[in-house]
């Protein structure tokens, strides 16, 4: 009942005029918007821009890897001193793989794909006319673009970026003069996550209530589609875990400015015996990675969802198993709190503890195995449309059981002695959380460009740009697998010094060269993107042919996104092909009296008096056949 | 329309690109010219930055090109009354091909690349960790073959047909509940066979070793510290680190004094090792992958790793058919600019060999930091003469 009086409350909003209330000025419509179509828009192009500057630090240390003898003048003319001589020094070779990771997983994957997708998709599919709070989702955006200012200036600091990886562990992050990297660039690093996060928790709790409270009239939980439900939680992953990298980030901030040692003990940095005692280094990796590892699935359940429902309408088929879809991401959510400690297992934790998050690491493969399989089911006699995004959800499949296959080995930790931290786990995630979830990510783009932009992108440049960066992706990665078997670990400079790791040279060129290639092939998706957005095909109301909400609104971007009323929700999102309706959809605002003919006693389930019509409506097209 | 805008755009930005980069291709060569001459010979390989650009926007006009024919002949055949170019078609084809040239890559990359990997293992333990390695693959290949084949062979065989409709299927409790349980079956498997592999592995009860070895990390090397003839390791405290006793053992302790140092990690074959390992700065990881051995170097948290070495370093050089074999250790933790080439050769040898090389090393407590410690030892005339004048010096 609490929807139908939020849904009411709306409509009376509106109608009062809300374009009267304050006038739509240049600020407040393209720069502090509090449009949420407009928002997400701002996401995207933020994280898009993020991911290209990310693309360049990984083919900057490509090239390092791959020709680690030879000089670039070109390199010195970018990059200064950070590559004397052509060549990029090992310290600043260790801040491109650290801002890679950072910028790839926070700024691209989370902020660029929950931001972007939660943003245009929440309101639009449960039939909001904005998010909960507009202020607060305006905030969170500039909160991000703030962290993502910080994070990319830390390129202008002498000592360079930030360049203890990704997961900044200390002492190596605390000590300033442990490393160039961990001075001002470490500063500006937690500074702008600590914006970052601040941006995750507004966004999170935006997405959360909006989900919760303003679903239109007939919208219950079971008939939202999964796009929405992968990012409601996602964002009830988001605001339990940030806050404990805060926690995490805060005391390492109190350890490198004010000299407490909650991270260090017993130090002897450069022959210098330091004052720390009593800290645990250990301490920080569990913070870090209680954050970590649900993060992984932050970035991986958004893409998933937003592939469940491209898969579904692209295939014609409804979603396979819609029911076991949820209660797996459920399953995955509630248990991505309790396997941290698979990435600790050789830290020196104690060897029962990895036991036990190794039990719960393997189990959380169940979800993520019935979560592929009904994909696959959903496919199966479908009569599949190959539009770029199709295919792009099909490539995170792919994705999804090649890197999920590999995290097997991984979660066992007694196969994890010899694995951590090799080339195996960097091909491990990429393949999983990084191709799978950007895979997720542009199948959104391509699906819901018409959404954003009001026209159509390119198909046939989408059809080059999938084949180039899917084939490239694991052109990359699959080798790399083979490297960490061979014991090659990861965040190395050159292999050139040790004997064994020599012949992974010409491998390391193969491999730089698959990336220029997926690298170059982004810049059709770039030219697609912003020619699209200018001289696209403009789009119908509905191009997909797709159920769900957001294509119910209007084309042209109102504010409150529904002329007059918001439609009411009779159906689940994926009727599609249903037998006995001429057309292979119908859309969830239209209602079951108008689909007798396809209707089936099943969608009746918790209503009693429609299962009657529909009995009646049956027994008379029986009578009629008889009398015929 | 938007081709032509493509090919101007393109031109403009071409000309503008390649104006700008080979100024600055001038000026780079100028500044390296002064610099390093040898730079520019080395960097001459990659002909300049702007001939790879203008390569880039040659291949995006031609992308443009093609696209454009493309577009010409789907019009073309409309205005014929045929159908235009059935991209679903297409594409599904391009899934069987990438479905076949993949499951070549795949399979010719696990065998070629896969042989590569690392040798049989060199302990006692990795044997246990090899098999569950065997047996985790051959799983999860079968369940990658399959997967993989079911998705592109699905988007080949049901692509879109205009004829079809797609068979309206929403659920199947019965498949869905056997599709959770056979995963969960095998899942559970591997945890039980990884959970006993683990606790074999770091068995937590047997903490002893025949030989105990101290490993020591910091910022790039790592120190070896041997028990000497006692058997024993003397304590260490990091206050007490100078330049002469890098590690800060604690020589009050009498298990300190015969404490040998060493540059080479030698092991005697078929012994129980036990690895202790420690950090001084920050954290490294003991990485010795032909042993499966593996654990982190971490700053007041000492920690230690047990094994057997099971074959000897000539053994192995024998069997991999390459006489430059060493057993390596190295670092597999992020710990600075000097991270990639921290290595120690490790050796494993026959105890007999093993003795007489023990034998030969030097004492941690050699006479520079006795010296420091002021011990005066009778034994080394040398010593006890300097610190006669070091009195004297007091004396005065």
């Amino acid at each position: 009942m609490s929807t139908l009086a939020v849904h009411d409350h709306g409509v009376v909003h509106h109608e009062e005029g809300h374009e009267h209330h304050h006038k739509a000025t240049f600020l407040n419509t393209y720069v502090f918007s509090q449009d949420h179509k407009y928002i997400a828009k701002q996401f995207l192009v933020t994280g898009i821009i993020m991911a290209f500057f990310a693309m360049v630090l990984s083919i900057l240390f490509r090239i390092q890897l791959a020709y680690p003898d030879k000089t670039f003048p070109f390199l010195t003319t970018l990059l200064g001193h950070f590559a004397p001589n052509g060549r990029i020094s090992a310290d600043f070779y260790m801040s491109l793989v650290t801002i890679h990771g950072t910028i790839m997983v926070f700024f691209v994957l989370t902020a660029g794909l929950s931001g972007t997708f939660a943003n245009l998709l929440i309101p639009l599919q449960v039939g909001a006319r904005d998010m909960a709070s507009p202020f607060v989702n305006m905030l969170s955006y500039w909160f991000f673009f703030a962290a993502s200012i910080v994070m990319l200036s830390s390129f202008l600091v002498e000592k360079g970026p930030a360049s203890g990886g990704w997961t900044i562990y200390p002492p190596l992050s605390a000590l300033p003069k442990a490393m160039p990297g961990s001075g001002m660039g470490m500063t500006l690093w937690l500074i702008s996550m600590v914006l970052f996060i601040a941006s995750q928790l507004m966004g999170g709790i935006n997405y959360i209530s909006t989900v919760l409270n303003m679903r239109t009239k007939g919208m219950d939980l079971w008939k939202m589609p999964l796009t929405v439900w992968a990012l409601f939680l996602t964002a009830v992953l988001g605001v339990l875990s940030f806050p404990v990298l805060v926690a995490g980030v805060v005391l390492l901030i109190f350890d490198r400015s004010f000299g407490t040692s909650f991270y260090l003990s017993d130090i002897v940095l450069n022959g210098q015996v330091q004052p720390y005692e009593g800290g645990s280094p250990i301490l920080f990796q569990h913070l870090f990675w209680f954050l970590g590892h649900p993060e992984v699935y932050i970035i991986i359940m958004p893409a998933m969802g937003l592939s469940s429902e491209v898969l579904a309408v692209n295939s014609r088929k409804p979603i396979f198993g819609y029911h076991a879809m949820v209660y797996s991401l459920i399953g995955i959510s509630v248990l991505s709190f309790i396997v941290w400690g698979h990435h600790m297992f050789v830290t020196g934790m104690n060897p029962f503890l990895g036991g036990v998050f190794m039990i719960t690491t393997l189990i959380i493969a169940v979800p993520s195995a019935v979560k592929t399989f009904n994909w696959l089911a959903t496919l199966w006699r479908g009569n599949i449309r190959f539009t770029p995004a199709m295919l792009f959800a099909i490539g995170m499949v792919s994705f999804f059981i090649s890197g999920g296959l590999t995290g097997i080995f991984l979660g066992n930790a007694a196969l994890d002695i010899n694995l951590h931290d090799t080339y195996f786990v960097v091909a491990h995630f990429h393949l999983v959380m990084g191709s799978a979830a950007i895979f997720g990510m542009l199948a959104g783009v391509y699906h819901w460009f018409p959404k954003m932009y009001r026209r159509m992108m390119d198909e046939r440049l989408g059809y080059l740009h999938f084949w180039l960066t899917f084939i490239g992706a694991y052109l990359v990665f699959f080798p790399m697998h083979f490297m960490g078997l061979d014991g090659v670990p990861r965040r190395y400079y050159a292999f050139t010094e040790f004997e064994s790791m020599k012949r992974w040279l010409t491998v390391n060129v193969f491999i730089t060269w698959a990336a220029i290639m997926a690298g170059i092939a982004q810049l059709a998706f770039a030219y697609n993107f912003i020619h699209s957005i200018f001289w696209g095909k403009k789009t119908v109301q509905n191009p997909w042919n797709a159920n769900t909400l957001e294509w119910t609104a209007p084309i042209e971007h109102i504010h409150g996104n529904w002329h007059g009323e918001i439609p009411t929700v009779y159906r689940w999102a994926y009727d599609y092909s249903k037998p006995g309706h001429d057309e292979d959809f119908i859309p969830q605002n239209v209602p079951f009296s108008q689909t007798m003919s396809s209707n089936l006693p099943h969608d009746f389930e918790d209503n009693p008096a429609g299962l009657e019509e529909h009995a009646k409506w049956v027994d008379a097209q029986k009578a009629n056949v008889a009398v015929k | 329309m938007g081709f032509k805008q493509l090919i101007n755009s393109k031109k403009t930005q071409a000309f503008f690109a390649a104006f700008v980069l080979f100024g600055t291709n001038q000026l780079m060569a100028q500044t390296s010219a002064e610099g390093n001459a040898t730079a520019v010979d080395k960097g001459a390989m990659w002909t300049g930055v702007a001939y790879n650009v203008l390569l880039i926007l040659v291949g995006a006009v031609c992308v443009g090109i093609v696209g454009k024919i493309l577009k010409v002949y789907d019009l073309t055949q409309k205005m014929q009354g045929k159908r235009g170019i059935n991209w679903n078609t297409i594409m599904g084809v391009c899934c069987a091909i990438f479905l076949i040239a993949g499951l070549y890559g795949a399979s010719w990359s696990l065998i070629v690349q896969g042989g590569m990997t690392l040798p049989q293992p060199g302990s006692a333990h990795g044997g246990l960790i090899d098999s569950m390695f065997t047996t985790t693959t051959i799983l999860t290949l079968i369940v990658f073959f399959i997967t993989q084949i079911c998705l592109f062979g699905f988007a080949f065989f049901y692509r879109n047909s205009a004829k079809r409709k797609a068979h309206f299927l929403p659920h199947n409790n019965t498949i869905e509940k056997i599709w959770t349980i056979i995963p969960a079956i095998v899942l559970t498997i591997l945890v039980v066979f990884g959970f006993f592999t683990w606790q074999k592995v770091m068995n937590s009860t047997e903490q002893k070793g025949d030989l105990n070895v101290d490993v020591t990390g910091h910022q790039f090397a790592w120190e070896i510290r041997y028990p000497g003839a006692d058997g024993k390791l003397g304590p260490v405290n990091f206050k007490l680190s100078t330049p002469n006793n890098v590690l800060g053992v604690d020589f009050k302790d009498r298990r300190s004094m015969d404490d040998q140092s060493a540059d080479t990690l030698v092991l005697p074959v078929n012994r129980v090792v036990r690895i202790n390992i420690h950090a001084q700065d920050v954290i490294h990881s003991v990485y010795m992958p032909h042993f499966r051995v593996q654990l982190n170097a971490v700053p007041g948290l000492p920690t230690f790793f047990r094994f057997t070495p099971t074959i000897t370093t000539e053994e192995m050089r024998k069997k991999l058919d390459d006489p430059k074999f060493e057993y390596l250790l190295y670092c597999n933790k992020i710990c600075g600019a000097g991270h990639w080439n921290m290595q120690r050769v490790v050796r494993v040898v026959s105890q007999a060999e093993y003795q007489s090389w023990i034998a030969r090393q030097k004492p941690y407590l050699n006479d520079q930091l006795r010296k420091e410690l002021h011990f005066a030892d009778a034994a080394t005339p040398a010593n006890s003469v300097k610190a006669v004048s070091n009195t004297l010096a007091l004396n005065k």
